[in-house]
C-alpha cells in the first residue's frame, strides 16, 4: 500500500500518521507540502491532525483553500482512499468530501483524553478489521469535534450506514454521537479521534491498529 | 534631537527600576549619561531578572556537573547524553507576574518562552510539564485565573503540537495575590549537533527571524522584578501576545536550517528581547554586534529604537549565520512564511552598537551590561526553627476513612483531571503515561523516537514544607522528583529548578532563598542528580506579602525499555502490598494537620538523602525484574492516600494493616520521606532483597474487592472515594461567577 501525508502550515500530527503508516505498511508515506498541486501516485491519502494555518478564520477552512486540495479531490473522486483525523476531518467537511461541519465542543473547551467508541464495519475498509459493533478506546484531542448536519443529512448518514464511529459517551455535544463518518462510496472517512495515536504496544493503546491493517488489507 | 537621544535623569532611571547607587555605576562605567534608549538596555539587563543580581553566589553552590552532564547552566536550556547518540535538552521557566495579570497570554507565552529556549539548542521539542499554584479555592480571583492559565497553557501547547505531558497544580492563600506558572519543556537532538549562542566571526551576518516586532510586552523583564500592588492589572500593556501557529513554523524553519551547516549561533529573544539575545551573542561569544534597527522587521511604523530594543513580541529568534549562507536560511524561512532580515553584524569592538536613520543611537560595552552588572550579597538571615508536631495532639478528629474522603478531595490532593483534560496530552505519538494516575503515573513517560527507551520527567515541589523550614523543603523538593522518576522505573539524571521567591531585600525572604538553595545542594550531591538549568523569579509579592518559597524542581531520568515503565495504578487482586521505607509517622505540616486542624507551621520531615538512595535504588531494581505490578511514591497525605491513589486508579481495592505502637493518625498520614508503596505477587523475593539491600520493608496488605479496608474494617467503597477526589476542580469551576 502506497500512501501520502499532506502537511500544511501548523499540521502537528503529520509525523504521527507517518509513524503509524510505517509502522503498518513497512514503507513510509510521501509527506506533500500544502503548495504542491499533484500528487504522488498512491493508494491512500492521509490529512492529518493538528492547527492548519493556525486554526485562524475557521478550523479547517483555510486548508481547504490550500493549492494541493484540487489534486487530493480529484484523487478522491477516482476512488483513491482519503483519511482525515482530527483537524483532517475538519478540512474534509470544509472541502465538500464529507458532509456536515464540526463546531466548538459543547463545553467550549478543548478536550484531551481517551473515549471510548462504537465502530460500525458496513461494508467499508477503513473499518473491515474490527469486529461489528465493537467497542475500542481511542484518544481525542480537540476543541472543535461538535458534529453538526441538518435532520435530512443525518437520518440519510445513519439510514446508508455511513456512521463508522460513534461515541459512546458522547463527550463534544456531536449530533447523534458521530464521532467518524466515510462518503457514500465508502472511500473517505473523517474522525475526530486519533488511530495514529494507537498502534503501538509499546505505548500501551492499540485500537487504533484494525483501522490500518483493514486499509493495508483491502488496497496491498 | 529623537526621544531616543534625549539625555536622562537620576528620576528616568529610578522609574526604570534602577537604584541610586546603580545610575551611578552606569555613569562611571559609560563616562557620560546615558540616552533613553541606553538607559532602557541598563535597566532590562541589571534588572533581577536577567541579571540574577541577588542570587547568582547562592546558585553557584548547586553541582552542576556529572559525566553525563553536556551543558549546564548558563546556557538557554540544560543538556544531558542519554546514549545512542542522543540528548535531552531541557529547563523550567516562571511566567508568573505575566499570568497574574493577563492569565490566558501569560500562560501562553511562557509555554512559548520555554519551547524557544530548548529548540533553539537544536532539539525538538517532545513534552511539556507545568507546576502550577494559585490562591485559596474561594478567593474571588482563583477561579478566573486557574481557567485562563490553564486554557493558555493548553492553547498554545495543542497549537505547537508538544504534548503536555505532567504537571502540578497547588492551592494556598500565599499565592492570592501572585500565582506561579512555571512551565517546563523538553527536547531532544543529537548529541554532537547542540547549538549555542555565542556570536563569533567579525563581519558575519546577524539574522532576525521569526515574527514581526510590535509594541507589546515592553519592559516585561523590569515588571517581574518589582513587587505588585495596587494597580498592577494597569500592566497589562507589558504582557506579550503569542501566537502558537507562527511558533510551530518557527520550530520547523529552525529544526530544517539546523541540519545544514548555515548556523554559527543562535539565541530566541526572550525577556529583554533584542537586548538580551543581542547582548548574550556577543557576550558569550567575546565580540560586538553591531545593528541596524531600520532593517528589523516590524509590525508597526513609528517604533523608536528604544521600543524596538525592549519589545518582548513572540516567536522571534537571532542567529550569527556562515558567511554565504543567507540564502539557504531566507529560502527556508520563507518557505515557512516566516519575516527574515538581515539586521546587523558581528564585530571585533566589544560593545554593542545600534544605528537608526543612519545614526548611532547606542553604544555599549558588552563588558558593563554582563560582567561589571551589579551582584548583590543580600543581608539574609536563617528561617527560625519550626517546632516539631506532638502527634498525640492531633487525633483523628474522625472515622480515619471519612478523613481519608476529605483529603482526597482537599485542593492539593484532589484529582486536577479538569485541568489536564484541556490538554493534548498524547500528540506526537510517544506517550506512554501522561497526567492522571488512571493511565498515567508519578512521572509522565515519552518513548524516545526510534528507540526503546524512554524519558521519565516530573515537576515537584511542597511549598508548604518550605516556609516552615526552607533547608528541609529545598531538599524534599529535589528528592521527591528523584523519587517520582524512580516509582516510573527511571534512573533519575538531572534536574532543572525554578525558584520562586519575595523580595530579596528583605532578608528574611532571602533566608529562604539560601535556606532552600542548602536543601538542594545536600540533596542533589548524594543523589548524583546535577542541576543542568534553572530560573529565578524573585519579589513574588503583592503589597508587601510574599509567596510561599517555592522552590519548584524539574526532574528528567531514563528508562532503558519502555514498556517496563511502572504506573501507580493496581493491576491485580490477590497481591501483596509491600512499605518500603522506614515509617516514623511524621505529622508535621502534613497536609492531615493543614486540612484538619489549619496548622502548617509545624517542621515538615526530615530529608535522609542516603535513605532517598537506597530505598529508590532498591525500588528502580524490583521495575525492571518485573517484581512489582504497581509502585507509587508516598508524598502528601502518607501511606493510605497513596493506597487510595493507587486503588482508585486500578479500580481494585484493598485491605491495609494498622501495626501496633504507632498512634493511627501517624502510621496512616505521616509524611515520613523515602518511601514507596508497591504492589508484588512475590512478596518473599520482595523481602529478601530489600533485606539484602537493608532497605526498610513490610507487607502491609492486600489487593482485592472494591472498597479500602483497615484491618478488615472501616470499608470505604472506591465509588466514593473517587467521587470525593474527582469532584473538587469542576464544582468549583462551574461555581456561579
Amino acid at each position: 500500500m502506497k500512501s501520502c501525508v499532506i502537511v500544511f502550515p501548523g499540521s502537528n500530527c503529520d509525523r504521527d500518521l507517518a509513524t503509524a503508516l510505517t509502522l503498518v505498511t513497512g514503507t513510509a508515506p510521501t509527506m506533500v507540502w500544502h503548495r504542491e498541486m499533484a500528487l504522488p501516485d498512491v493508494d491512500l491519502i492521509g490529512v492529518p491532525g493538528g492547527f492548519s494555518y493556525g486554526d485562524y478564520l475557521r478550523c479547517g477552512a483555510v486548508a481547504a483553500q490550500s493549492p494541493v486540495m484540487p489534486a487530493v479531490v480529484e484523487a478522491a473522486k477516482r476512488g483513491v482512499r482519503v483519511l482525515g483525523i482530527c483537524n483532517g476531518f475538519q478540512v474534509l467537511t470544509e472541502i465538500g468530501l464529507l458532509p456536515g461541519i464540526l463546531m466548538r465542543n459543547q463545553e467550549l473547551s478543548f478536550i484531551g483524553k481517551a473515549v471510548e467508541l462504537e465502530v460500525k464495519r458496513e461494508g467499508s475498509s477503513f473499518t473491515s478489521s474490527y469486529e461489528d459493533d465493537t467497542q475500542i478506546r481511542l484518544p481525542i484531542a480537540h476543541h472543535d469535534g461538535n458534529y453538526f448536519a441538518d435532520d435530512e443529512t443525518l437520518d440519510r448518514l445513519e439510514g446508508e450506514g455511513l456512521v463508522a464511529f460513534r461515541y459512546v459517551d458522547n463527550p463534544n455535544g456531536s449530533q447523534r454521537d458521530i464521532a467518524g463518518i466515510v462518503n457514500p462510496e465508502r472511500t473517505v472517512l473523517g474522525l475526530m479521534p486519533h488511530p495514529e495515536r494507537a498502534v503501538d504496544p509499546a505505548l500501551g493503546q492499540t485500537d487504533g491498529r484494525p483501522l490500518f491493517d483493514g486499509l493495508v488489507r483491502a488496497l496491498s | 534631537m529623537t526621544a531616543a537621544m534625549e539625555t536622562v535623569t537620576l528620576d528616568t532611571a529610578v522609574e526604570h527600576g534602577l537604584t541610586v547607587d546603580e545610575y551611578a555605576l552606569i555613569l562611571k562605567l559609560l563616562n557620560r549619561p546615558p540616552n533613553l534608549t541606553e538607559l532602557g538596555i541598563f535597566s532590562v539587563m541589571w534588572s533581577e531578572h536577567c541579571s540574577y543580581k541577588s542570587s547568582r553566589r547562592w546558585l553557584k553552590q548547586l553541582p552542576t556537573e556529572a559525566p553525563w552532564v553536556i551543558q549546564g547552566p548558563g546556557e538557554n536550556a540544560g543538556v544531558i547524553d542519554i546514549g545512542d547518540g542522543l540528548a535531552a535538552i531541557f529547563k523550567m521557566e516562571s511566567h508568573n507576574h505575566p499570568s497574574f495579570i493577563e492569565p490566558y497570554q501569560g500562560a501562553a507565552t511562557g509555554v512559548g518562552g520555554i519551547l524557544r529556549d530548548v529548540f533553539t539548542m537544536g532539539a525538538r521539542p517532545i513534552a511539556n510539564l507545568n507546576a502550577l499554584r494559585f490562591g485559596a479555592p474561594d478567593h474571588p480571583k482563583t477561579r478566573h485565573l486557574v481557567a485562563g492559565v490553564v486554557a493558555g497553557i493548553g492553547g498554545y501547547g495543542n497549537c505547537v503540537g508538544v504534548p503536555t505531558v505532567g504537571g502540578e497544580t497547588n492551592f494556598h492563600p500565599a499565592y492570592n495575590g501572585n500565582i506561579l506558572v512555571n512551565a517546563m519543556t523538553v527536547g531532544l537532538a543529537a548529541a554532537d549537533r547542540i547549538f549555542y549562542s555565542a556570536a563569533a566571526g567579525p563581519g558575519n551576518p546577524v539574522v532576525y527571524v521569526g515574527s514581526k516586532t510590535g509594541r507589546d510586552g515592553i519592559h516585561g523583564a523590569t515588571m517581574a522584578s518589582a513587587e505588585f500592588g495596587e494597580g498592577s492589572e494597569e500592566k497589562r500593556p507589558t504582557v506579550q501576545v503569542g501566537d502558537p501557529f507562527t511558533e510551530k513554523l518557527l520550530i520547523e524553519a529552525c529544526l530544517e536550517l539546523m541540519a545544514t551547516d548555515a548556523i554559527i549561533a543562535i539565541q530566541d529573544m526572550g525577556a529583554a528581547g533584542l537586548t538580551s539575545s543581542s547582548v548574550e551573542m556577543a557576550d558569550k561569544g567575546g565580540c560586538g554586534i553591531e545593528l541596524d534597527l531600520d532593517r528589523v522587521p516590524c509590525r508597526e511604523t513609528g517604533m523608536s529604537a528604544y521600543e524596538i530594543m525592549l519589545s518582548e513580541s513572540q516567536e522571534r529568534m537571532l542567529m550569527v549565520l556562515r558567511p554565504g549562507r543567507e540564502d539557504t536560511a531566507r529560502a527556508i524561512f520563507e518557505k515557512w512564511e516566516l519575516d527574515f532580515a538581515i539586521i546587523g553584524r558581528v564585530t571585533d569592538s566589544g560593545h554593542l552598537v545600534l544605528r537608526k536613520d543612519g545614526a548611532v543611537v547606542a553604544d555599549i560595552g558588552v563588558g558593563p551590561l554582563v560582567d561589571q552588572a551589579p551582584t548583590y550579597d543580600r543581608p539574609w538571615t536563617p528561617t527560625p526553627t519550626a517546632p516539631e508536631a506532638d502527634v498525640a495532639d492531633f487525633p483523628l478528629p474522625d472515622a480515619p476513612e471519612r478523613v481519608l474522603t476529605r483529603l482526597l478531595g482537599s485542593p492539593d490532593l484532589a484529582s486536577k483531571a479538569w485541568i489536564y483534560e484541556q490538554y493534548d496530552s498524547q500528540v506526537m505519538a510517544d506517550t506512554a503515561a501522561g497526567p492522571g494516575l488512571a493511565e498515567g503515573g508519578d512521572a509522565a513517560v515519552v518513548r524516545i523516537q526510534g528507540t526503546s527507551k524512554a524519558l521519565a520527567m516530573t515537576t515537584d515541589c511542597t511549598p508548604r514544607y518550605c516556609r516552615a523550614d526552607p533547608e528541609r523543603g529545598g531538599a524534599q523538593a529535589v528528592a521527591e522528583a528523584w523519587r517520582n522518576l524512580t516509582a516510573a522505573g527511571a534512573k533519575p539524571l538531572a534536574i532543572t529548578d525554578n525558584m520562586n521567591f519575595g523580595n530579596p531585600e528583605k532578608p528574611a525572604i532571602m533566608g529562604q532563598f539560601v535556606g532552600a538553595i542548602q536543601g538542594m545542594k545536600n540533596a542533589c550531591e548524594v543523589l548524583d542528580f546535577p542541576v543542568v538549568s534553572g530560573n529565578v523569579s524573585l519579589y513574588n509579592e503583592t503589597d508587601g506579602e510574599a509567596i510561599l518559597p517555592t522552590p519548584a524542581i524539574g526532574g528528567v531520568g531514563l528508562i532503558d525499555a519502555i514498556g517496563q515503565h511502572m504506573t501507580p495504578r493496581l493491576k491485580r487482586a490477590g497481591e501483596t502490598l509491600m512499605l518500603i521505607g522506614e515509617t516514623n509517622g511524621h505529622l508535621g505540616c502534613s497536609i492531615y494537620l493543614q486540612q484538619l486542624f489549619g496548622e502548617e507551621r509545624h517542621r515538615p520531615p526530615p530529608v535522609l538523602p542516603a535513605s532517598e538512595r537506597r530505598n529508590g535504588n532498591l525500588v528502580r531494581r524490583l521495575i525492571v525484574r518485573g517484581l512489582v505490578s504497581a509502585a507509587h511514591d508516598l508524598s502528601d497525605g502518607g501511606l493510605y492516600v497513596a493506597l487510595a491513589e493507587m486503588a482508585i486508579a486500578g479500580q481494585i481495592g484493598a485491605d491495609l494493616e494498622v501495626p501496633d505502637g504507632l498512634p493511627l493518625q501517624a502510621w496512616l498520614f505521616g509524611e515520613d520521606q523515602a518511601r514507596y508503596l508497591v504492589s508484588t505477587a512475590d512478596p518473599g523475593e520482595v523481602e529478601a532483597r530489600a533485606e539484602a539491600a537493608g532497605v526498610p520493608c513490610r507487607a502491609v496488605g492486600r489487593t482485592g474487592g472494591d472498597a479500602l479496608t483497615l484491618n478488615g474494617a472501616n470499608a470505604i467503597s472506591l465509588d466514593t472515594l473517587r467521587a470525593a477526589h474527582e469532584s473538587f476542580l469542576p464544582e468549583l469551576m462551574a461555581r456561579a461567577r
